[in-house]
């Protein structure tokens, strides 16, 4: 069956996820008018540590607290699934390098294209922007390139 | 967009639990999507486990449906006062660079800021290293982009 074949790991889950997901963002934009992203809680937390003129702006300085706030929630929420219905403790097979070099280029190309999966990927191609729509494209075709040539080269996990 | 109209002093009192709820509601999605797992993002990069367009789509449907129907009304956010609007954000070359950094990383880590935050909850230690990077990335984008005013128009979201 072609279901099988795309989704051989099953859907129900995916598709419960990605309204919970949905529905978090909702939760903050009927009760705020925000539409938030995960990826700027990096710049605007590190504004209480650097005074360098980037993070010193008022975009961030006058949002960085709800966006530790916003953050710790999503920690929770993860910790919440780990404890209820996940495995709690569960721990990734995907080596250090491939996490620290790819969380770098992850830092500097959110904040670059202005967001991440969050922001652009759920909010923005919610709100059918043409930036977030141009964004997404880019990041999940380059992705898919990328992940292409990882495995090809043979690296496991 | 939509950011709070108000000061520190006159935030309502509900716009922190707000803020939280709406992150724990996102962090248990990522924790049900499965998206906290490297592994499960990079089965779907290599084409051979479709979920996440599941994910991505179900999360942005409910968050476009609920965007589209609040601001419609022309009605305003109860705890800050702002106008219900899209999320708006200008496109120009570092949408399209910044999609593409942020693509290499997310091919060779299979991991995003949100994700990552949720995968700590849950209690996966080794995504440390994915953190620090993003971190590290965030600083040194604003490190370089700290001697010119790019983006210091930038509406937040």
């Amino acid at each position: 069956m072609l279901a099988e074949t795309l989704l051989p790991n099953g859907w129900l889950h995916y598709l419960l996820g990605g309204l919970f997901i949905g529905a978090g963002t909702v939760v903050i934009y009927a009760t705020t008018g925000i539409t938030a992203g995960a990826s700027t809680f990096l710049e605007s937390t590190l504004s209480y540590v650097s005074k360098r003129s980037r993070f010193q702006q008022f975009r961030f300085t006058s949002t960085r607290d709800w966006r530790v706030v916003f953050t710790l929630g999503i920690v929770l929420g993860g910790a919440i699934y780990g404890l209820t219905v996940g495995e709690f403790g569960w721990t990734t097979e995907v080596q250090w390098w491939r996490l620290l070099f790819g969380g770098v280029l992850v830092g500097v190309g959110t904040r670059l294209g202005k967001g991440c999966t969050s922001g652009h990927g759920v909010c923005g191609v919610g709100s059918l922007s043409e930036t977030s729509l141009v964004n997404v494209a880019t990041f999940v075709g380059i992705a898919i390139g990328t992940a292409q040539v990882v495995m090809a080269l043979g690296v496991t996990p | 967009m939509a950011e709070e109209t108000r000061s520190d002093g006159e935030r309502h009192p509900l716009f922190m639990p707000a803020i939280l709820l709406g992150g724990v509601v996102f962090g248990f999605g990522l924790g049900l999507s499965r998206m906290y797992r490297p592994e499960v993002v990079l089965r779907f990069l290599q084409l051979s486990d479709m979920g996440l367009l599941l994910v991505m789509g179900g999360a942005s449907a409910v968050a476009g449906i609920a965007f589209a129907v609040l601001s419609r009304t022309g009605r305003s956010a109860p705890l800050t006062g702002a106008q219900f609007g899209k999320r708006v954000k200008s496109l120009d070359r570092n949408v399209v660079l910044g999609g593409g950094i942020f693509g290499v990383g997310w091919g060779v880590s299979g991991i995003c800021p949100g994700a990552a935050y949720a995968s700590l909850g849950v209690g996966n230690v080794t995504i440390v290293y994915a953190l620090v990077g993003m971190f590290a990335g965030a600083y040194l984008q604003g490190y370089v982009r700290s001697t010119d005013d790019t983006g210091a128009a930038e509406v937040p979201s």
